[in-house]
């Protein structure tokens, strides 16, 4: 018989899951964080070239597809529209805190194409949220209260806050934010990982992925909450510029046992400076011949009307799930990955 | 031959690396939330035996290796070269020590074994998981002993040798896991 059609998660672990989302919600309610849904079809999409997305067709009413409204005709009608299934909700709950929403959060479930492996589903659940007002320190400290409180069976070391530069010079002995290509190269060779030279060329942020990737990251986190802040200028796109110092971001990402979970921003509310990294995003789009991208104007109007200075944060929370359940593959938290789905 | 790209790497793919055809292992997809992704794969080296661990960038792609793995025949040691038939088609193929390796030990005249053919030419030897061979010298065991413990070494008729508990007796034929290279049980005829 064919087996395919069982969950690939024990039931324990959607217990599990229904208990962590109501553990959720409840810390935010507790905080008069308010709840939103933002639409998963959106007719724009995040530039970033690292996010590859899925896109759908939509009929407008009137082209609902009956049966004699499916010939030919009706599927080549202009009326047929490209949505984009979202990489994240972050433009959509952007425009609500232009529109005074105050501080939000989410639940959903975000579509990246091309991302299947241990560690990744196309389709995966994401917690968003957004305070207006903090800063990111204070950003920093609210992830550790509700992240740390989901593991409160799993008593955690005490959290790390570490800067991107400090931790990538004490595990490799390289200055992250300065690139140099002899030194780069050199300590590729000397771990045995060689094909770095071929691969990252004299692509600064392509070598910072992947000495991160496989030498800091895997050492983050033991048995405890590490979040890493300040990113190098050329990995952020929505985190705004350090006014102290250009070459890095407000940015943070969480670590836990050398699993990344989640990202973070002191977010840009620029208008102007957002649109110009979007049209940088879709140049290297261009160039590098990935599908294009649609700019998302309603985002930039909302930012020219206002975004009230926040910070905001976004977690997986499958991820999170393997993590408080010792899984070794999001298959095991998930009920129907996407080979069952 | 077909090329492959990293999101179709999966355990038992041959692919070429460096010239030489490999099996992947392992394919696991590194990805930065907001950067590059990799993937990072164990592979094994089919000439060497070599495991290595390389990174791609995802997309990358290698192209596939002619290797297939094919049951035959083990006919006969001439001395220098092991000649091997497939029983279907009676071709036949020789291949020489070095690509025969510890598979050499468990391959007796007759025996069905495995053998991956690369471009059509063998590159290595898979004795079946068990093998049953004959124990042409080992020490006269203590009457009544059936304990498992202890054991003694047996030479069997392929020239491999294995311990076998005290029971078992000169000229006997035993069942081998050639895996591990244990003894399992003796063979009544």
């Amino acid at each position: 018989m064919l087996q395919e059609w069982q969950p690939t998660c024990p039931i324990e672990l959607l217990r599990l899951r229904a208990r962590t989302l109501a553990k959720i919600r409840q810390f935010f309610a507790d905080r008069s964080v308010l709840e939103v849904e933002t639409p998963l079809l959106g007719n724009s999409i995040g530039t970033d070239p690292q996010l590859a997305f899925f896109t759908t067709e939509y009929l407008s009413p009137g082209m609902v597809c009956t049966p004699e409204a499916c010939q030919e005709q009706a599927w080549q009608s202009p009326s047929r529209q490209t949505l984009f299934l979202q990489t994240s909700p972050e433009f959509a709950m952007k425009r609500l805190l232009a529109a005074g929403s105050g501080s939000i959060y989410q639940i959903g479930k975000a579509f990246r194409n091309g991302e299947s492996g241990r560690f990744h589903n196309p389709e995966f659940t994401m917690l968003e949220w957004y305070r207006v007002g903090f800063t990111l320190p204070q950003l920093m400290d609210e992830i550790a209260e509700l992240v740390g409180g989901l593991f409160i069976d799993l008593p955690l070391q005490e959290t790390q806050r570490v800067s991107y530069q400090d931790v990538f010079v004490s595990f490799t002995g390289l200055d992250p934010l300065v690139f140099s290509y002899q030194d780069y190269c050199n300590f590729a060779r000397e771990c045995g990982l060689s094909e770095a030279v071929d691969i990252c060329g004299h692509d600064h942020a392509l070598w910072l992925d992947f000495i991160f990737s496989h030498n800091v990251q895997p050492h983050l986190g033991k048995n405890a909450l590490c979040m890493v802040y300040g990113y190098p200028a050329c990995q952020s796109s929505l985190a705004r510029i350090n006014e102290q110092c250009a070459q890095i971001t407000e940015r943070v990402e969480l670590f836990v046992n050398g699993v990344e979970l989640g990202n973070g921003y002191h977010e840009l509310t620029d208008a102007a400076e957002q649109s110009s990294r979007f049209d940088k995003e879709l140049a290297i789009r261009q160039q590098q011949k990935l599908p294009v991208s649609v700019k998302d104007k309603r985002l930039i109007a909302a930012l020219e009307s206002g975004l009230p200075e926040c910070s905001g944060m976004a977690i997986g929370l499958d991820r999170l799930l393997m993590l408080l359940s010792g899984s070794a593959s999001i298959d095991d938290v998930l009920s129907f990955p996407i080979h069952r789905a | 031959m077909a090329i492959y790209s990293t999101n179709e790497f999966k355990a038992g793919l041959k692919v070429m690396l460096d010239n030489d055809p490999c099996a992947i292992i392992e394919n696991e997809f590194v990805k930065p939330g907001k950067g590059q992704a990799f993937n990072r794969v164990k592979i094994r080296n089919l000439k060497t035996g070599r495991v290595i661990e390389r990174t791609f960038k995802s997309g990358e792609s290698l192209e596939g290796a002619d290797v297939v793995d094919v049951e035959m025949q083990y006919l006969y040691n001439d001395g220098q070269f092991r000649h091997f038939m497939v029983p279907d088609t009676f071709e036949q193929y020789q291949c020489d020590e070095k690509i025969v390796g510890d598979a050499g030990k468990w391959l007796k005249d007759q025996d069905s074994c495995t053998v991956t053919l690369w471009n059509d030419a063998p590159l290595a030897i898979s004795p079946a998981n068990f093998v049953e061979l004959t124990i042409v010298e080992t020490d006269p065991g203590v009457r009544g002993d059936t304990s498992g413990g202890g054991g003694k070494p047996a030479t069997l008729d392929t020239g491999a040798v294995v311990r076998v508990p005290l029971f078992v007796q000169q000229g006997e034929m035993i069942k081998v896991d050639t895996r591990t290279g244990e003894y399992v049980s003796r063979v009544k005829e």
